[in-house]
């Protein structure tokens, strides 16, 4: 495995990741009948937001200003940490998985103080709901983690996606299988795509992700919305890596399998969004209990 | 003598002088309209008339739906009366216009404050302070506790809709209490109707509400026929039912479409947005405006329909019927779906009873509350309509009693259509109106109830021009509706209300 990868993975994801927010919005353009928005919209946007001078409250401080900044850096951290399937991280260590998941969730404390540091009754309201289900997203994420590292004897994310193949996907256990399940409820939810949350709502009452960012404006929000587009891509690949167990020896296919894997993703995730209604909100805790109850089976399933 | 009758009683849309109407006591009044609304009425209007001498007379307007009639009586008062509220909560709206506007106290008034934030009428002193009468400042009912926070919603919102204020008492995510604090859009159009009918008045009542253009128009127009007697051709009453119905259809797809986007439910959103535009373009083929405006008039249509546009509505029909019920089912049986509507938002039948709801709200909660059916004007008095209902109250049968009403509609303009159309004119020049004489006129838009009452002084003029759209019933039943609720939910009840600002607030 040559060193160029783990850098051309990290490259493909910096570029690339927009492109799976506008693959998601034209495939639900495309199920509803509607011609949708270039596929390059994201760019437009982060690029038009880029130019622009950005509006800060009185009420606010530095935390305000310091939430998609200190965002942005903890999700490009991750994005050095996660594999894509067959192709290893540009940073593994030993336990690398839990500085991964402790990287989303300063992204996400950080959010969630620059929400609290408006003073909206409208963000106190997002931020407290954020918190309540990130509590119970977190666990499934970590206990399949746990799961994963028991399957393949591996305390680093790279080596550990390295050895999942086919045949330990549908092993008759099928504790990797329930782990993909519960990643895939991970992978909706921390980025506040249907059924938990709504990415397209304009009801401030029902938001939930949309709704903490409200304030943010210009390039702030430019890295808002690139930030969630890596965001997808890092939760993506963990998933990915699991549904496509294609590992040859040549780096370029698995490269390949792995970004045509978060392609079909994005179009799985857009034909989601277009055939369920949102969840009622009191009823998301359950559905994530639902992805933590997978885990916590498949970790069971191991340690036997 | 025998007792003195305390009311007239009158049919819809048919005049009657302003003399016959007993003029009550004060007490009596009061003591009228609530014996009368207990026995199954609900008011359909109370408005104040100021008078030469500084004193305001009061006009209640009660439907009596079993009675197919309506019960109308007055009393004169100078700076309070004994309020109607505290026995019959429907009537909070209304007192509250005739304080902010008369100065006149309804002693006994709950929560007594500005309606529409509207200028008074009157030089009496007031009886609210400054503070009170300043919108966005007006005190609003407030829970204490430590881990109560108050949410403050408009009257700017994220999306292009019409400025109004919402403020939840909320407990995390519940809602104890939701007041709603409407007058944004207040025009002064009831006031700057008086002295009509002009070359304005039938701009200003296609304006009251955009979306009810038809329904406004038509109250207008019964209204003003009543007024001078005048004849409306068959052809003209066919063409109206036609319009009145289009716009429900419309309204109710846009509903259905609106409350699955709401949910985040793409089909039948994306689905129900084009079919409602299917059914505003058959309104513009009929008269040239998506919205009916222009078609009605007193004495007629403007419009005829030849039969290369009935062959085409139909055509029309018969594909927006294909496509909307396989919207309309494809949105009540997923599950998902009816996870999200049933048991949201309930109004139990006691209650739509005691607030007064209308329209769909009002059947939604088991009420057979429709005026085609109580109080018919036009082609359903000779063919009957029966109202559709639900019994659970919730945001899911306010979207079956649309969904149904749908099918009702299209039966309905498809019959009018189908049948033998016979030659003729669709207008006759009306008379002017008689003087002295007042007439209620009311219509069934798709939001519920319009009522119109107008009076005439002895130029033939009108001396008074009272409208109160079906939002003016169902604001109030909104704000129950949301008590104990998730906060979360609020926007799928604003939709299954959908009210309108500006028709409230006039």
């Amino acid at each position: 495995m040559t060193v160029a990868a783990p850098i051309l993975h990290v490259l493909t994801a910096l570029v690339a990741s927009p492109l799976l927010l506008g693959v998601i919005r034209r495939v639900k353009a495309w199920m509803s009948g509607r011609k949708g928005a270039p596929l390059l919209q994201s760019y437009y946007d982060i690029v038009r937001l880029l130019n622009k001078g950005a509006v800060y409250s009185r009420t606010t401080t530095w935390v305000f200003r310091a939430g998609p900044m200190v965002g942005l850096a903890a999700v490009l951290v991750a994005l050095t940490l996660v594999p894509l399937g067959g192709v290893p991280a540009l940073m593994r260590f030993q336990g690398d998985l839990v500085l991964f998941a402790a990287l989303l969730g300063l992204l996400r404390f950080f959010y969630v103080l620059a929400a609290l540091d408006t003073g909206s009754a409208f963000e106190g309201m997002g931020a407290s709901r954020e918190i309540q289900f990130s509590a119970l997203a977190e666990p499934a994420l970590l206990l399949g983690l746990a799961a994963m590292a028991r399957t393949t004897h591996e305390l680093s994310l790279s080596p550990m996606y390295d050895e999942i193949s086919f045949d330990l996907v549908i092993a008759p256990s099928g504790a990797v299988m329930l782990v993909a399940v519960a990643f895939l409820i991970v992978f909706l939810t921390e980025n506040s795509r249907l059924p938990i949350d709504d990415p397209n709502t304009h009801l401030e009452l029902t938001m939930i992700h949309e709704v903490m960012v409200l304030d943010h404006s210009g390039p702030d929000l430019a890295f808002v919305e690139y930030t969630s587009a890596l965001k997808l891509w890092v939760l993506g690949a963990l998933l990915v890596g699991i549904a496509v167990p294609v590992r040859t020896d040549l780096w370029y296919l698995d490269l390949l399998a792995g970004v045509a894997g978060m392609f079909a993703l994005a179009v799985v995730t857009g034909i989601l969004e277009s055939t369920m209604a949102r969840l009622r909100l009191s009823r998301v805790p359950q559905f994530l209990v639902a992805a933590v109850v997978f885990s916590g089976l498949a970790l069971v399933l191991v340690l036997r | 003598m025998t007792a003195v009758a305390r009311t007239i009683r009158v049919r819809n849309a048919v005049a009657f002088q302003v003399k016959d109407c007993p003029v009550l006591g004060e007490r009596e009044f009061h003591d009228e309209v609530v014996s009368t609304v207990r026995n199954g009425a609900w008011i359909a209007a109370l408005y104040g008339e100021g008078q030469p001498d500084g004193s305001v007379k009061l006009f209640a307007v009660l439907a009596d739906d079993a009675a197919h009639e309506l019960a109308i009586t007055s009393t004169v008062v100078r700076d309070k009366y004994p309020s109607l509220t505290a026995e019959l909560p429907q009537a909070q709206a209304f007192e509250r216009d005739i304080a902010e506007v008369w100065r006149i106290r309804p002693v006994g008034h709950p929560w007594l404050k500005p309606l529409r934030f509207q200028a008074a009428r009157t030089d009496a002193p007031d009886i609210l302070t400054p503070v009170e009468r300043k919108i966005g400042q007006s005190p609003f009912f407030s829970m204490l506790g430590e881990e109560i926070h108050e949410v403050a919603v408009g009257p700017v919102h994220a999306g292009v809709i019409e400025p109004g204020h919402f403020r939840f008492q909320c407990h995390g995510e519940t809602v104890h209490h939701l007041e709603i604090s409407l007058g944004y859009q207040h025009r002064g159009v009831t006031k700057a109707l008086v002295g009509g009918p002009n070359k304005r008045t039938q701009h200003y009542i296609e304006t009251l509400a955009g979306d009810t253009s038809v329904g406004h128009a038509l109250a207008y127009a019964q209204a003003s026929e009543g007024l001078s007697r005048g004849e409306v051709p068959g052809r003209a009453v066919r063409i109206r039912q036609i319009a009145l119905e289009l716009e429900r259809l419309a309204c109710h797809t846009g509903d259905l479409g609106a409350l699955s986007g709401d949910v985040g439910f793409q089909p039948t959103d994306a689905f129900c947005g084009r079919l409602r535009g299917d059914v505003l373009n058959l309104t513009a083929l009929i008269c040239g405006n998506r919205f009916g405006r222009g078609l009605l008039r007193p004495g007629g249509t403007r419009h005829d329909l030849d039969e290369a546009r009935i062959r085409k509505v139909l055509d029309v029909l018969d594909a927006y019927a294909k496509d909307v019920r396989q919207a309309v089912d494809l949105l009540q049986s997923t599950a998902s779906v009816l996870a999200r509507f049933e048991s949201v938002g309930v109004i139990s039948k006691e209650l739509a009873t005691e607030i007064g709801l209308v329209g769909p709200a009002a059947r939604a909660s088991g009420l057979t509350r429709d005026v085609r059916a109580d109080f018919p004007t036009g082609a359903h008095l000779v063919r009957p309509y029966v109202p559709v209902t639900a019994t659970t109250g919730d945001v899911a049968a306010r979207a079956k009693v649309r969904a149904l009403e749908i099918e009702k509609s299209l039966d309905l303009v498809r019959r009018e259509l189908q049948a033998p159309w016979r030659d003729g004119l669709t207008w006759l020049e009306p008379g002017g109106l008689r003087p002295h004489e007042m007439i209620v006129s009311l219509t069934e838009a798709w939001r519920g109830a319009v009522c119109h009452v107008a009076r005439t002084e002895a130029t033939g003029h009108f001396a008074c021009y009272q409208v109160v759209d079906p939002s003016v019933h169902n604001w109030f039943g909104l704000a129950c509706a949301l008590r104990e609720q998730a906060i979360s939910d609020f926007p799928l009840c604003n939709k299954s209300f959908n009210l309108s600002y500006c028709g409230h607030d006039l």
